[in-house]
């Protein structure tokens, strides 16, 4: 790792002014992609700005109709919360799917969602429980917020201060991971809204980083079950494709993933 | 540079680090305790496992100076007064390691997991628990084994206490 200037901001004021004020800086929250990249040298930020201590940034509420979790929660606190588990349990058992436990103890929410990693776990949920991504200065629609591979809405210095996820009527997810690394390498969070539209979103496995699949929303809007999906297809040109898995056999994953959220729904089903 | 303060193992201790500085690297080359290993410096062996405020984390996955002013636990401070740690205990009478590269690792996730469990633990959790912790001489059996019997031990005192 290349030598940095490590700063502890208390307020989200204090942590932009200090993006804004220094050369080549990065915010930091878990640190486990950011530290990873650092200490391979695939990044070289000459300032680190921690925002965990920010209060703003943490607690988890539960009202009639959303699940709010502060950015810097930890997975682990995600996948504990009785709270969140009784109103989105899918959700809580993404939580306490990703990584492993010790990397659940450190990463959080906010890290995954404004990082945006082709193969995380959160993306999928922010984007099929049609949550809103509030910032510092905003609120961004989830439809609005992922920009494709690491990329999102967010501007430089813009904080990811809370997601607000809908609760559903009902939810599932399924996730089939690489063994090696525990990334996904195809996953399906399928959400059935209260208003009865579904949403379908895919992650792992797009060559555009997570996506929702309109053609098994449609199916499912109109039949809610795993067999209106019984011979849908996706096409392979759209996945990733590398030495773990083909893009034609994510693009069957993707399928399969799909199928099985369906049949799982109030929970998770991880391979 | 800055100062940071980190309680390890019960005492407080005052460095000053470059901000790079893992913890891992502050725990064995600035403090000298070596029992905390890396093994693949990637966040996925969990050979660098110690308890950051009570949790189990990969300490070459932490900067030190963001563990300023924490409590950390490594393998040498489980022991009290010569007599090894429950789980430290088990490993040695299931012969929980080949090498023991991983080792202490293993048992600082094994501690925790115990922890969070309270003991209830079974064969299929202990397994599912451990996967962010490898063994390479694939010696798992014995491992599982030996974090079955101290959580038994950890029910059995905690019943005691109880009563």
């Amino acid at each position: 790792m290349y030598a940095t200037t490590y700063h502890k901001p208390k307020t989200l004021t204090e942590a932009v002014e200090l993006f804004e004020s220094s050369e080549e800086p990065s915010y930091l929250s878990g640190g486990h992609t950011l530290i990873p990249t650092l200490k391979s040298r695939l990044a070289a930020p000459a300032h680190l700005i921690d925002v965990r201590n920010i209060p703003d940034l943490s607690g988890i509420e539960v009202t009639a109709d959303s699940v709010i979790i502060g950015s810097a929660t930890k997975h682990a606190v995600v996948a504990a919360s009785k709270e969140i588990k009784a109103a989105i349990p899918a959700l809580s058992g993404l939580a306490g799917s990703i990584g492993d436990v010790q990397v659940r103890h450190m990463g959080t929410i906010g890290g995954s969602t404004a990082n945006n990693d082709p193969a995380a776990d959160y993306p999928s949920a922010v984007l099929s429980l049609d949550a809103i991504v509030h910032t510092d200065r905003r609120e961004i629609p989830a439809d609005e917020y992922f920009q494709g591979l690491y990329a999102t809405a967010l501007e430089p210095g813009e904080i990811l201060v809370r997601v607000e996820f809908k609760i559903p009527e009902i939810a599932g997810y399924a996730k089939f991971r690489n063994p090696a690394s525990r990334y996904s390498m195809a996953a399906s969070f399928v959400a059935k809204h209260r208003d009865g539209h579904v949403r379908v979103a895919i992650t792992g496995a797009g060559n555009e980083g997570v996506f929702r699949w309109p053609e098994a929303e449609e199916l499912l809007t109109e039949n809610f079950s795993a067999e209106a999906l019984e011979g849908l297809t996706i096409d392979p040109s759209r996945m990733m494709g590398d030495m773990h898995a083909p893009a034609d056999y994510r693009a069957h994953l993707v399928a399969v993933m799909t199928r099985r959220a369906m049949q799982n729904l109030g929970g998770t089903h991880i391979l | 540079m800055s100062r940071i303060t980190i309680t390890v193992n019960g005492t407080p201790q005052t460095r000053d680090v470059e901000d790079r500085t893992l913890l891992v690297q502050f725990i064995r080359e600035h403090l000298g305790l070596t029992g905390t290993h890396v093994g693949c410096d990637t966040t996925q062996c969990g050979a660098c496992t110690i308890h950051l405020d009570g949790e189990a984390v990969k300490s070459c996955t932490v900067l030190a100076v963001a563990a300023d002013g924490s409590q950390v636990t490594t393998i040498e401070g489980l022991a009290e007064g010569g007599k090894l740690h429950d789980v430290q205990q088990a490993f040695h009478e299931h012969h929980g390691l080949q090498c023991g590269y991983c080792t202490p690792g293993m048992i600082m996730a094994s501690v925790d997991m115990i922890r969070r469990h309270d003991g209830m633990l079974d064969e299929h959790t202990v397994r599912h628990e451990l996967e962010g912790n490898i063994c390479r001489c694939t010696g798992y059996h014995n491992i599982v084994k030996a974090v079955l019997d101290a959580a038994e031990k950890h029910r059995a005192a905690h019943a005691v206490a109880a009563e």
